[in-house]
């Protein structure tokens, strides 16, 4: 199997952030929230704080590698439930049609007209602030994208000669769904789910500003830009660290979901010798 | 006396058709297929040809349960196949099975040849995988490919090969009908032949009867025993291959056949044949005009065997 180099930059990217999240209580060097202190507070990177400290004094390099376990899970579980819902909606619409495909597109259109971070919003002032319901709010409302694409896709596979073959040899529809149309749409499902993961991690970025992300004092990089926004001009690199973290992350889910969807080509595909 | 193979009664096929005038007026049907009666006999191959849109593609989805037809009666053994009772498609498969026309969009990119294969088996209730194994393998050898070659993806196969897995899948489940939609027009001119072959060896070696749907008259010369000559959905002409190819008697049906190409000097005797028959055509009046119902007409024997479409009027 032939990967570009855009595939393993975006692999090494993620590869970086996962490393980051998952290993951060043993390879950070202070903790993210304890380690406050006042006497510390905006010293610029040096050998003890590699990316400086914040307004507090706490150690920023600490606080991203935390943070990544935030954008992680917030980026994954998020577009893993969007998927679910889009490609379920999408593609029982394009297959069925009739009314369930007319109520379909009206509630994407719905969807779509809402912006979806107001909407993330209103489910989080009914449920509250936190982690679960962050998940449960960006998952419920970045579905509209996926679901089209979903619902097209299976409108032109549809026609594909191998559907028509399954109908008449006996499949029945979910079946036909689950093994003839889902498969063949997954590369453009995996794209958005990954472009997704970026705009969830900026969306809890977004969220978190507004207070209803995480709750302070536990670090998320969208809190952490939050906080490091009124001193911007005494600590550059509070808010410069998070930023970056923020850009590569996402610049490396993108790189990744473009270098899946090419080797998921079974045309790029080539048989072992 | 037994019941027919496969028996068309009466078949109606109409779209509604959305029209161009605002709060849906105009809203109009498409009449594709008018009363279209056939039988097919074991062991049979029946043609239809037709020009694009003659409803002749709309049949064949009636018949493989594809399309819900709106009037009219398909039954396989004397058993319905359409409407009331039909069976379900497990049932269905068993008896009616299609090759499409396009090798490169009817194999599913993502399943190997076995896969595609050993589904509709597994579907079927043959879970032995021996026996899976053994049929698939025999299948392979039937069609004239070899065994190793079921592991490997449609995407490493040319179109010949293609339609050969094509035909793989559509005998696997052992049908006694195949349709054949047009099965080499889309294959290099150079294999077309092979295919052509392999499906009369199989259909004699496995007793099958086709359905062939083709614009493509050489072919039909060459595969049918009868063929019928489908206009607006109403057939023209029905007959053996030999009347309809030496004495086309239905104006539609001698300009068809003056259309195809000639590599004996025929030419132009078939141009002067291609202009009477358009002249025939369009003197009849007989521009249709697939929004209305046709007009009254019959099917008349014109000799043993081989009937001709008159308008009701003429008699």
């Amino acid at each position: 199997m032939r990967l570009g180099f855009n595939f393993w930059l975006g692999a090494t990217l993620t590869a970086l952030v996962i490393f980051a999240g998952v290993l951060a209580h043993w390879i950070a060097p202070f903790d993210p929230v304890l380690d406050a202190d006042l006497m510390n507070s905006e010293l610029p990177p040096d050998a003890t704080f590699w990316f400086g400290t914040d307004g507090q004094g706490r150690d920023v390099y600490t606080r991203i590698l935390y943070g990544a376990q935030i954008s992680l899970t917030v980026g994954i579980v998020s577009q893993v439930i969007n998927s679910i819902i889009g490609v379920t909606l999408g593609m029982t619409a394009g297959y069925w049609g009739g009314w369930w495909d007319d109520l379909v597109n009206g509630l994407t259109n719905v969807m779509l007209a809402i912006p979806s971070l107001i909407f993330a919003l209103a489910v989080m002032a009914v449920i509250g602030p936190g982690l679960p319901s962050l998940l449960i709010a960006l998952g419920l409302t970045n579905w509209s994208w996926t679901c089209r694409i979903a619902r097209s896709s299976t409108l032109s596979l549809k026609s594909q000669g191998y559907v028509q073959a399954a109908q008449t040899l006996g499949y029945g529809d979910l079946r036909i769904m689950f093994t003839q149309i889902l498969p063949n749409m997954m590369g453009p499902i995996l794209v958005m789910a990954t472009l997704g993961m970026g705009s969830a991690v900026l969306s809890e970025a977004a969220l978190s500003f507004l207070g209803l992300g995480i709750q302070p004092p536990f670090p998320s990089w969208g809190s952490m830009l939050t906080d490091a926004r009124q001193l911007i001009q005494l600590a550059p690199w509070a808010a410069l660290f998070p930023g970056l973290a923020i850009f590569l992350s996402v610049l490396g889910f993108n790189l990744l979901g473009d270098g899946l969807r090419d080797s998921l080509d079974p045309h790029m595909r080539t048989r072992k010798p | 006396m037994t019941a027919p193979l496969l028996q068309v009664d009466d078949l109606h096929v109409r779209f509604p058709v959305a029209g161009g005038g605002l709060l849906g007026k105009g809203r109009r049907t498409l009449h594709a297929v008018n009363g279209i009666s056939f039988e097919l006999a074991k062991g049979e191959c029946l043609s239809i040809v037709g020009e694009s849109g003659c409803g002749k593609s709309t049949t064949a989805l009636s018949i493989l349960g594809l399309q819900e037809p709106t009037e009219g009666m398909i039954r396989y053994r004397g058993k319905p196949l359409t409407g009331a009772g039909a069976p379900n498609r497990i049932d269905r498969a068993k008896a009616v099975q299609m090759v499409f026309q396009d090798p490169y969009a009817s194999l599913n990119p993502r399943q190997s040849v076995r896969t595609s294969l050993a589904a509709p088996l597994r579907l079927h209730g043959i879970s032995n995988g021996s026996e899976v194994e053994g049929r698939i393998e025999a299948m392979l050898k039937n069609v004239g490919l070899t065994p190793e070659q079921a592991r490997r993806y449609p995407h490493e196969f040319s179109g010949g090969q293609r339609q050969r897995i094509g035909i793989a899948r559509a005998l696997i489940l052992e049908p006694e009908i195949v349709v054949l939609d047009e099965p080499v027009s889309a294959l290099d001119v150079s294999v077309r032949a092979q295919i052509i072959n392999l499906l009369l060896d199989l259909q004699e070696k496995l007793g099958l009867s086709y359905l062939m749907i083709s614009h493509d008259l050489s072919v039909v010369e060459h595969m049918s025993d009868r063929v019928l000559v489908m206009y607006f959905g109403e057939i023209v002409e029905e007959g053996r291959w030999q009347h309809i190819f030496q004495t086309p008697t239905h104006p539609y049906t001698r300009r068809l056949i003056a259309a195809i190409p000639d590599p004996d000097a025929r030419q132009p005797l078939g141009g002067c044949q291609e202009n009477s028959a358009n002249a025939a055509v369009s003197a009849g009046g007989q521009v249709q005009d697939v929004f209305s119902p046709p007009t009254r007409s019959e099917l008349v024997e014109i000799a043993p065997q081989h009937w001709m479409r008159f308008a009701a009027a003429a008699q």
